[in-house]
């Protein structure tokens, strides 16, 4: 199949940017999205043009690295897929794509397609852990876990950070992400004693990184690629009123 | 030179115990003191800086990642050993031990591995404090899972993505540390040399991956925790970054590197579909539980329907070759069994390079919900890529290279043979021996990260002056030099054929003669292809734009280049071995019925070689293997 490409081409945080169009050929239906970018790719880098910067490492939907916003959906139009796990079988010959990078205040630009996140990385450092010090702690099984909560737990723990959902909502805000790792801490027995000053240090850090708040959009988890649930947002905020000065 | 593993004497029970206490320590006030640099962050890298950062010492972390979230680490599925013998199924520590010097055909050392077994309990104990969360039972227990290459219940696993949970684990202690102030995160950077001051390693060189800045950093000590290397074949179930560069590096420095002919070939991967394909996507092992391994008993029924063959006219060919382990041999028999009916051309799918891997009966047996509960994620990956559903139809499953036994030689301290200079998970070659068993590499990582190295580093730092070396030292300036030099000798090539074509060629060599099968034949076409191929690297490759910002294309080439000089030296030790052990299969060792052949007389050793320059022959260093606690035998899962 071939397709028209309009990619968002930016050298660097200072330069203005623009889309570029490219035209992908022969592409085989059973490859992947990033595959077909490859292949552009090499044939830029045979023109001696510089090739489309974009991150990725995994391939396999799991490292939360990939992602661009194609035709105005974060990871492209199938659900619950990266970019790296979408497959050109999902897109029809000579459709035409407009790749962007993830959009968001926190979120720079570095060259292309590629964006610095670590903003998401400081919310985490911001208390999303709990505090045991490696070989201070009990027997696995003296703590019991009940299934449901064990399986809600994974649901929340689920997300990869890939940023998708700050790069869908209009908000771009994170609070998708936060909620998660609140959520999935918040109902362990090991993450419930430090949850006040977790839910706190967390929501903090992300107000000052420059995400936005929540307005109910729910864009956040239409474009999840893990479908983890906005029912952790109404979690955060319920652990967030637990937490405040009585 | 006979090298020495340092390995405790003494009972094997009070081995990692009395080692323990016979090292020496380093005061608490002092730890601050010492800088330790970290390389990976993955599960070794993660867990050891974290660890390292709460006992109070200065430490930096490396990853080529944006985030020390993502490493490849993340990515492993089934599951995580220990021997809790929650089951009450026989196991133990010495069971778990015995288990995996058999699973690597008795190429590992005995006490490296004893300690494996050992803290492994401590590992999951660890990671339930961090707020893992495992599988559980109703009861609110811990739930298990079988694995290959065992007969006991010890897998502990989260969902499909056991590897994610672990990380996210690590990645968490770090982030905590990283508050704390011990830790400092160093992402999108890549390790391009090790610095050696008089004989001992004081630091590293590298590239800032944003800002193309070359750059150096000092410690008193450094630790690699930067993976493995099968990316060689440039098709694997590895992610895209993963590389030898960091422990190729260190072995120019003078690192010797061990056994890198021991790969492993995974069993249970998704078969190619195509010239574009970029990497190869592994179906966890744990799918061998309740799935069954066949292909057509006759070459032309290959082409038809699976449903249209009946019961009668399938060869279930692990069950019928392995009857007390079945589905679940290990990898390596399991992988070889798969190649030989492909062999001989009873295959299916595109290019017959298939078999089946069938849920059929499991589904009769317990239903389809319980086979979604168990992997449901794996069935929907499998969906997304070949457009087949495996709840309906047999999965077509090919064996692929997806980890390196092989790696950084190191003591039983993890220290290399460069003092200073120590390598964590899979980037040393320590426990595994000629084979990994499945859910023991988690293992491996956690244990030498949370449990080893912050006992062994402090043996070694309390002979250290703390800052002696700084980077203020000429040694410093020169590598950087070093560095950019090469980074300018890639970009005045100016070639015509673009990094990826040499990757793909480099692969292509590797899998057809240093793969599944070696022969004479195969190693030593091997060693005249590669060094021509790296020739017209350094003529032809093309590379475009500098080296002043971002590049993905130089930093492949930079990764590109080291494998063409690593390969060699792989294939070398594969030549070398007269012997068929675990994932080294030498066709011309093996016995009537095609299974591996070992030597003991003469290959009970640790090959570490030693770089002596571009286009010289590397030299051959042996460890001997001593086995005390486990009768040598012919390994068998009939
Ligand atoms: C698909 C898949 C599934 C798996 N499933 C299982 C399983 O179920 N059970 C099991 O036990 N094992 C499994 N494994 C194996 C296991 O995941 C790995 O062996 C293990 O995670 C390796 O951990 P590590 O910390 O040694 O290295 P990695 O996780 O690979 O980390 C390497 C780190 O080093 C960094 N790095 C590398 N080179 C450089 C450089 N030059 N400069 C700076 N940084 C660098 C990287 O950024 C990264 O942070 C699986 C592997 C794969 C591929
Ligand atoms: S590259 Fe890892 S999730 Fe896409």
């Amino acid at each position: 199949m071939n397709l028209t490409l309009y990619v968002w081409r930016q050298n660097g945080p200072e330069d203005k940017g623009k889309l570029e169009q490219y035209e992908a050929k022969n592409v085989s239906p059973d490859s992947s999205f990033l595959e077909m970018l490859d292949e552009v790719n090499e044939e830029l880098i045979e023109k001696g043009t510089d090739p489309i910067e974009f991150d990725n490492d995994c391939r396999e939907g799991i490292c939360g690295t990939c992602g661009c916003v194609v035709n105005g959906q974060p990871h492209g139009p199938q659900e619950q897929t990266t970019a790296c796990q979408l497959h050109m079988r999902q897109f029809s010959d000579g459709d035409t794509l407009t790749l962007e990078p993830w959009r968001a205040s926190a979120f720079p630009i570095i060259k292309d397609l590629a964006v610095d996140r670590s903003a998401m990385d400081n919310i985490i450092e911001s208390g999303g852990y709990t505090s045991a010090y490696t070989g201070e702690v009990g027997e696995a099984n003296q703590t019991l876990i009940s299934k449901p909560d064990a399986d809600y737990a994974m649901d929340a723990a689920e997300c990869i950070g890939c940023g998708a959902c700050v790069a869908a909502c209009p908000n771009g805000s994170a609070m998708l992400f936060t909620s998660a790792k609140v959520a999935q801490l918040a109902t362990l027995p090991q993450g419930k004693i430090e949850a006040a000053e977790r839910v706190n240090g967390m929501t903090e850090a992300m107000l000052n990184a420059g995400f936005g708040n929540c307005s109910n959009h729910y864009e956040c988890e239409a474009s999840c690629p893990k479908g983890v649930s906005v029912k952790f947002i109404a979690k955060l905020n319920r652990e967030y009123l637990k937490a405040l000065p009585k | 030179m006979i090298l020495d593993g340092k390995c405790p004497t003494g009972p094997i029970e009070k081995s990692w115990d009395n080692h323990c206490f016979n090292m020496k320590l380093v005061n608490p006030a002092n730890k601050r003191k010492f800088k330790v640099i970290m390389v990976g962050t993955g599960l070794a890298g993660g867990a050891g800086a974290a660890t390292l950062g709460e006992l109070g010492y200065n430490v930096e972390a490396y990853c080529y990642q944006d985030s020390s979230r993502r490493a490849h680490s993340i990515a492993a599925q089934g599951g995580i050993n220990a021997a809790k013998n929650y089951h009450n199924d026989g196991d133990s520590v010495f069971r778990l031990f015995y288990d995996t010097i058999k699973g690597g055909d008795f190429r590992a050392r005995e006490a490296d591995v004893w300690r494996l077994a050992q803290v492994s309990n401590n590992i999951i104990d660890q990671c339930v404090a961090q707020g893992v969360p495992f599988a559980r039972e109703y009861s609110g227990l811990l739930a298990n899972r079988s694995f290959g290459g065992a007969q006991v219940s010890r897998t502990f696993y989260a969902r499909g993505q056991t590897g994610q949970q672990l990380l996210l684990g690590a990645y968490q202690a770090l982030a905590r540390q990283v508050k704390a102030g011990t830790v400092k995160l160093k992402p999108r950077t890549e390790m391009l040399d090790l610095v050696v001051v008089d004989g001992v390693a004081k630091g590293i060189t590298y590239r800032d991956l944003t800002t193309g800045e070359i750059k150096s950093s000092w410690a008193d000590a450094v630790v690699l925790a930067t993976g493995g290397y099968v990316n060689v074949f440039y098709l694997s179930t590895n992610a895209m970054g993963c590389s030898v560069t960091a422990a190729w590096k260190a072995t120019k420095k003078g690192a010797f590197m061990a056994n890198p002919c021991y790969t492993q070939i995974h069993p249970t991967c998704i078969p190619q579909s195509g010239e574009h394909q970029s990497k190869l996507t592994l179906m966890s092992e744990s799918l061998r539980n309740d799935g069954r391994c066949w292909v057509p008993k006759r070459k032309e029924d290959c082409e038809k329907a699976p449903g249209d063959i009946p019961e009668d006219d399938r060869d279930y060919y692990l069950e019928r070759k392995y009857p007390s382990f079945g589905n679940l041999a290990p990898r390596d028999i399991a992988s070889r069994a798969a190649k030989e009916v492909c062999d001989e051309g009873r295959g299916v799918g595109p290019g017959k390079r298939g078999v089946y891997l069938d849920y059929q009966s499991a589904i009769e047996r317990v239903g389809e919900d319980t086979i979604r509960e168990r992997y449901g994620n794996l069935f929907d990956m499998y969906e997304k890529i070949t457009d087949e559903n495996a709840y309906k139809q047999p999965m077509r499953i090919y064996p692929a290279p997806h980890y390196s036994m092989g790696g950084l030689w190191v003591d039983y301290n993890c220290m290399t043979n460069v003092p200073g200079l120590f390598a964590i998970g899979e980037a040393n070659f320590s426990v595994h021996g000629a084979n990994r068993l499945g859910a023991s590499a988690l293992m491996q990582g956690l244990a030498d990260g949370y449990f080893a190295i912050p006992n062994t580093i402090s043996n070694y730092l309390a002979g250290v002056k703390p800052g002696e070396v700084t980077d203020e030292h000429p040694e410093f300036a020169k590598s950087r030099e070093d560095v950019q030099a090469r980074i300018d000798k890639i970009l005045n090539v100016k070639g015509k054929r673009s990094v990826s074509s040499f990757h793909r060629e480099l692969g292509k060599i590797m899998w057809e003669n240093v793969g599944m099968a070696r022969s004479k034949e195969s190693l030593t076409k091997a060693l005249e292809a590669i060094p021509a191929l790296r020739e017209e690297f350094w003529q032809n490759v093309n590379v475009t734009g500098d080296s002043s910002g971002r590049n993905g294309q130089l930093e492949d080439a930079g990764r590109i280049a080291d494998f063409l000089e690593f390969a060699e030296v792989m294939t070398t030790d594969a030549l070398h071995r007269e012997e068929s052990c675990g994932g080294h299969f030498r066709t011309e060792h093996q016995t009537e019925d095609g299974e591996a052949m070992r030597d003991d007389e003469n290959f009970t050793y640790v090959a570490a070689w030693e770089y002596k320059g571009e286009g010289k022959a590397p030299e051959l260093h042996k460890e001997p293997l001593k086995f005390e606690n486990v009768k040598l035998a012919v390994r068998s899962y009939k």
